[in-house]
């Protein structure tokens, strides 16, 4: 009971960080909001799931082409959408948003609804201690450390990982130092809309594909974002261990209706005690007056 | 020849801004037009209109005074994602004393109005400290939350909610009250903004150390301006609860922290008279859709990114800018 319980908290901790790294990568890192994320996240599985069904294409042509896909999007989105808001943060935000509620609408109005959307899954299970674990499960947790490392040494270790965190910081500096802002912005988006075809691709085959499932992971990803603090790859990492366990255990001990009131709280009290988040950069006066 | 567009004030409009040199029914009628249209034109709008239309027409009343309080507390320096929070706290507040305690609407609007406004400043005025991003997360929260906790605890009629509470009146006086309120709450709130209280408010929002270095106390400030947004909020709540016949969970839902943003969005903030434009065109836009069934919500986003994206300073100013003044082409200087 309890070795269950640690080891499915720690895929759901694990599940939540797929899906939040994208988001961190262009809201948290870059600082430029994407509130279409969840729609890209849906695309992404429904891209791969037309890619196998409809045109018939194998599972490795079928899978990175709905990855790339979804990252064109995504710069599209930035380019002839969000350039043109830059800056108006509400602006931005609700253009977003209404980019994401477009697309999965249309999904939606499209009749993408039903069991027959799934992606293919790895057919095994192992035995941890007296546990059965699927091996979709174990692959989603090789995927998600392979893909926080990328990510950790993408952002601290090339010119244009160190760039998307340089815009963040102060765009008119980064210009002075020659990044093109504009550029550099749109391919955070895109590498963020990347990752989250990927966790889409890792992920979905747990279930179906629903639309409805495009608005949680944009609340989710938020709210591991929030916790972990802008900015930190490090940060996400143990928020989403923090929230996913903290969902499994009152989901084991109390009812499930709980399960999401703990982590708004989480987020309340982080918010409220230290706005930055666990592992976000201090800023005294930007946060609290 | 290098030319760029340049922009004039229209005579009329330096003649008549100052109060003495209004010598003509022209100059007058400039000035009144665009404030007094607006009321005649919705209230006979109102009163001819179907029931079904009627009704929608309160309804975006009550919107555009949940955009109202958010351009106030904007105003303020404090973003909110959160206007659920306001509008609910109002219809549970009207909805109990209503369903318990058996008050009548009369009764239950002023007094959730004003408690849903302490209510709400209560909750918040711990994280009143916070700025910007931070505020705005707490208040996208907190109705989500309220909302889940009510699913949980079954108290107040749990998910099924609280039915069966009394109307307000006939179609007509529903919509009369609303549209006092509503006019109360513009022409109030630009008032308001105009006197020094409100530049307080403003300074607040622009340079807030700059207030405090001052010896202002802001959080005094900001709590009163909180206070004020909030009770408009819960004002709608109450209404609708009294409208609906019925409060539930629904009455924290996204939909009532978006749409209040959109409006501000598409209509431009700053001047509480764009967001209550925008509501005025969203929400019987989004009504319009009704009939095209599940394309509704698509078409209704790609119209609101349009809006968004083709007029970012928002429609109001845009109007407010050909109304007072010209453009010309005028020639660059070497």
């Amino acid at each position: 009971m309890l070795q269950g319980t640690l080891i499915y908290g720690l895929i759901n901790s694990v599940v939540l960080m797929l899906v939040a790294l994208g988001f961190s990568v262009t809201f948290g890192i870059s600082g430029v909001a994407n509130f279409a994320y969840g729609a890209l996240y849906i695309m992404a599985g429904y891209l791969a799931w037309l890619g196998l069904h409809a045109l018939h294409l194998p599972y490795w042509l079928a899978a990175p082409g709905a990855v790339l896909i979804t990252a064109g999007v995504a710069a599209l989105i930035y380019w002839f959408i969000l350039l043109r808001v830059r800056g108006l943060v509400v602006s931005e935000v609700i253009a977003t948003f209404g980019v994401g509620l477009a697309i999965l609408e249309l999904f939606r109005y499209l009749g993408f609804i039903g069991f027959e959307y799934t992606l293919p899954q790895v057919d095994a299970s192992y035995n941890i201690g007296e546990t059965v674990v699927d091996a979709q499960r174990l692959l989603i947790v090789a995927a998600g450390l392979a893909l926080a490392g990328f990510l950790w040494l993408f952002t601290h270790h090339t010119k244009v990982g160190l760039a998307f965190r340089g815009i963040a910081q102060d765009e008119r500096t980064s210009l002075t130092l020659g990044i093109n802002t504009d550029k550099i912005a749109a391919f955070s988006v895109a590498f963020g809309a990347g990752y989250a075809a990927l966790a889409a691709l890792v992920i979905l085959p747990l279930g179906t594909i629903a639309v409805n499932e495009g608005y949680n992971v944009l609340v989710n990803a938020l709210a591991v974002c929030i916790v972990g603090g802008l900015g930190s790859t490090v940060g996400i990492i143990v928020a989403s261990l923090l929230i996913g366990y903290a969902q499994i255990l009152t989901a084991t001990y109390l009812e499930t209706h709980w399960m999401m009131i703990v982590s708004l709280v989480a987020i309340l009290l982080i918010l409220a005690i230290k706005p930055s988040g666990l592992f976000g950069v201090h800023k005294e006066l930007e946060e609290r007056i | 020849m290098a030319r760029r567009r340049e922009r004039v004030d229209r005579g009329i409009k330096v003649r008549s801004e100052d109060v003495y040199a209004l010598t003509s029914w022209r100059e007058m009628l400039y000035l009144a037009a665009p404030r007094v249209l607006p009321v005649v034109a919705l209230f006979v709008l109102g009163m001819t209109a179907s029931v079904y239309w009627e009704r929608v027409l309160v309804s975006t009343c009550m919107f555009a005074m949940l955009a109202i309080s958010w351009d106030v507390l904007n105003s303020a320096g404090m973003v909110s994602l959160g206007q659920a929070l306001f509008f609910g706290m109002g219809a549970y507040i009207a909805g109990t004393l209503n369903h318990y305690l058996g008050l009548g609407p009369w009764l239950t609007l002023p007094l959730a109005t004003l408690g849903g406004g302490l209510v709400c400043t209560l909750v918040l005025l711990p994280v009143l400290r916070l700025r910007g991003i931070y505020f705005a997360m707490v208040t996208l929260i907190l109705p989500l939350m309220i909302e889940r906790v009510i699913e949980a605890t079954k108290i107040f009629g749990g998910t099924e909610g609280l039915s069966g509470l009394t109307p307000l009146g006939s179609e007509h006086v529903q919509f009369l009250v609303a549209l006092v309120a509503v006019w109360v709450a513009l022409y109030g709130f630009r008032r308001m903004m105009g006197t020094d209280y409100g530049l307080l408010l403003k300074g607040i929002k622009d340079n807030d150390r700059a207030v405090m270095s001052a010896g202002i106390n802001i959080y005094w400030y900001k709590a009163q301006a909180l206070f004020l947004a909030s009770a408009v909020g819960a004002f709608a709540g109450a209404f609708m609860t009294h409208a609906y016949q019925f409060v539930g969970m629904p009455v924290f839902a996204l939909d009532y922290s978006i749409m209040p943003i959109a409006s501000v969005a598409v209509g431009g903030m700053g001047t509480l008279a764009g967001p209550m434009l925008g509501s005025f065109i969203l929400v019987p836009l989004s009504e319009l859709l009704r009939g095209l069934g599940g394309l509704r919500t698509v078409i209704y986003a790609v119209i609101l990114v349009a809006c968004t994206v083709g007029l970012p300073e928002g429609v109001f100013h845009y109007l407010a800018r050909k109304y007072t003044q010209f453009e010309r082409w005028a020639e660059v200087d070497k």
